[in-house]
């Protein structure tokens, strides 16, 4: 049988590895998301499996316990994976930033410390730049972090941490202005901090409170939460990479690879979306004939399939760039905003295939209508995106003379 | 302790299964090839085996080429290495040959157990179990949803219509598994890197000492002479209410012999 959104060129333990993670979508995940979703609860029980699985350690290096595969390998497993329940993605998405981001920019005893424990998911990670004045603006920030001694105490407020709550260690951009030069650019005065602590809500460390869950449209399920910090006290240890002044760059290039994951999450939840459309189309039958067999519906499908289609080549070509370990900015910001508005639409056309039975919570189509928005706007909305792109263009396309 | 786990490469449960024009023989390459799904519960099984009372989990399949792909998944969940038996002779053979050449696979080669899923989602006959123990010599004990082994001894609950039977036999046994017995693993990304490492002995018929003229479709003591696809589901009979409609439908009922 023919299938949308293949990938050419995988070897057979990426194969086999996307099997196993299928077949785990399609028995574990799938038969329990509605009900899970609409009861906003954590999918435990999934967690545990993809944990025993090695989803968490997938891209981490073998010597710290991980597989070490490419992020074409994991985009392509969030793929799978946000076909079945895109929250479950969201578990995934902010541990494996926050391990690029060690992998990339941590200091070897940091690596040591996080890493392993990262790798079998005992550890799990979050991140986190946004506050409530402040998103896609990170320069904006006004969280902070003050010299004292050995230590830094740091104060401000944290929003849309996504697994704020099941987390156990955040990496948190905060001001540090006493640490830059004078005249310092304000992206030199930004640093990240790590931050262990417990899972859970409330002040799970002194100086440091989680706040309950936001209650969200979609996307529910994964804790996204608020983090307070009032005179929480970190060493300078606790500075990714142990030099401040770095943080900006470290954040922005976790949401890189980042904005890949989000691309391929994108793909996962409009294959579902035309998945369940194609399927419903075949069966539901007016004017004497099944609705795939009129023409208004058959051209939504073709639209449907090659939106899906073009979505996860751009999506798969932008994580072999950055593979190869090219610059991908570009690739990941188109891959990003074709991937998210092409789902958006193959959401919503499969939705008007389900026709009234669309809008019954009954409907699996129900829940990725309530889902596809939040991939417009999560790592960088689609405006965010287009302004890389032009910016990119601008250099790349300068006049000359 | 040594356990032979026999497993089936079988077109994915939900293809539609086709034969092929000219020799009958099921057409494989109409559908994707996947592990036949009892099987994955005999591999469980013999996993959960050796981690209790530890020793040596081996593969053992019959089948094309691409059946390998089969042998490597069961050695991603744990096994430890692998028989694949490759032959153009195999094709069209029926359940008698094909207990010949497991049996001949797995004699002399000191397993205490031979495991098998209870049937095949393509053939379904449940048949080469009891054969292969039948050429081996060795106790059957078939339609297991639950095994324990002490001393030397292997006792199962044997699922029937009624409820389960106790069933205790001396090693070495061969045994097949019912769904019921357990929850088949997922392989884990570090077994799957495994599993490429892991030996695999591919085989002909030769070796194993058997002719090629005792496989295969010459050799099956049974024949298809013809054959036609499932008729379309007809169309079903509209029964409208008039006041009657539960006397129609015990009605119906009655005549399709349902009450």
């Amino acid at each position: 049988m023919g299938r949308l959104a293949q990938t050419d060129g995988l070897t057979e333990e990426q194969q086999a590895i996307l099997e196993a993670v299928r077949d785990f979508v399609d028995n574990e995940i799938i038969p329990v998301a509605n009900d899970l979703e609409h009861a906003d609860e954590y999918p435990q029980a999934i967690v545990d499996g993809l944990k025993e699985m090695g989803v968490f350690g997938l891209m981490i290096p073998e010597e710290y316990g991980g597989l070490g595969e490419s992020l074409l390998t994991y985009a392509l497993v969030v793929e799978e994976i946000a076909r079945g329940w895109m929250s479950v993605s969201g578990v995934i998405n902010t541990h494996f930033i926050v391990a690029y981001m060690l992998m990339q920019h941590g200091t070897e005893e940091q690596k040591q410390k996080y890493l392993p424990r990262m790798a079998t998911g005992e550890v799990r990670g979050a991140f986190s730049m946004s506050e409530p004045g402040c998103g896609s603006d990170v320069a904006a920030i006004t969280s902070k972090a003050v010299r004292d001694g050995d230590e830094y105490v740091l104060n401000g407020q944290k929003m849309w941490l996504t697994n704020g709550g099941s987390s156990t260690l955040v990496a948190v951009l905060v001001l540090t202005p006493g640490e830059a030069e004078e005249g310092s650019s304000i992206y030199r005065k930004m640093t990240t901090f790590l931050i262990e602590k417990p899972s859970g809500f409330g002040e799970v460390r002194p100086g440091l409170t989680i706040p309950g869950k936001i209650e969200k449209m979609g996307y529910k399920g994964v804790d996204t939460t608020e983090l307070v910090m009032d005179d929480l006290r970190l060493s300078a240890d606790d500075i990714l990479g142990g030099t401040p002044g770095k943080g900006f760059y470290q954040m922005m290039d976790g949401v890189e690879v980042g904005r890949v994951n989000v691309a391929a999450r994108a793909c996962g939840l409009a294959e579902r979306a035309f998945e369940l459309g194609v399927e419903y189309a075949q069966q539901r039958v007016t004017f004497g004939k099944p609705i795939a067999e009129h023409q208004a519906v058959a051209f939504r499908l073709a639209d449907m399939a090659t939106k899906v289609e073009a979505a996860h080549q751009m999506m798969v070509m932008s994580a072999r760039k950055k593979d190869s370990g090219e610059r991908n900015d570009l690739e990941a910001g188109m891959a990003k905003y074709l991937a998210s508005e092409y789902c958006k639409e193959v959401v919503e056309d499969s939705f008007r295939i389900h026709g009234g039975y669309g809008y019954s919570k009954e409907y699996e189509i129900e829940r990725l209508y309530r889902e596809a928005p939040m991939l417009m706007i999560g790592e960088g909305t689609a405006d965010i995106q287009r302004m890389i792109i032009a910016r990119r263009l601008l250099e790349d396309y300068k006049t000359r003379g | 302790m040594k356990i032979a786990v026999c497993v089936k490469q079988v077109p994915d449960t939900w293809a539609e299964k086709k034969l092929r024009e000219g020799d009958a023989l099921l057409d494989r390459e109409s559908a994707d090839g996947v592990m036949n799904e009892l099987d994955e519960y005999a591999v469980e099984e013999a996993l959960q085996l050796i981690e209790a009372h530890g020793g040596e989990v081996v593969i053992v399949s019959m089948g094309p080429d691409r059946a390998a792909e089969t042998v490597r998944k069961a050695l991603s969940m744990g096994a430890d290495a692998g028989i694949h038996v490759v032959d153009d002779s195999l094709a069209g053979s029926d359940a008698i040959a094909t207990s010949a050449v497991i049996a001949k696979a797995v004699e002399g080669k000191d397993f205490d157990l031979v495991i098998f899923g209870s049937e095949s989602t393509d053939a379904r006959m449940s048949v080469v179990p009891a054969m292969v123990a039948e050429r081996l010599g060795w106790a059957q004990v078939t339609f297991a949803q639950k095994v324990e082994v002490a001393g030397g001894d292997i006792t199962i609950e044997r699922a029937t219509e009624n409820g389960s039977d106790t069933v205790t036999a001396a090693m070495p046994a061969v045994v097949s598994v019912v769904e019921k017995i357990n929850e088949p693993r997922y392989p884990s990304f570090k077994g799957i890197m495994a599993a490429k490492k892991k030996p695999v002995d591919t085989i002909a018929v030769a070796d194993l000492g058997l002719e090629a003229a005792a496989v295969g479709t010459g050799a099956a003591w049974s024949a298809v002479n013809d054959f036609a696809a499932r008729p379309p589901k007809a169309a079903g009979t509209v029964v409208t209410d008039e006041g009657d409609g539960g006397v129609k439908v015990a009605t119906f009922l009655a005549e399709q012999k349902f009450i």
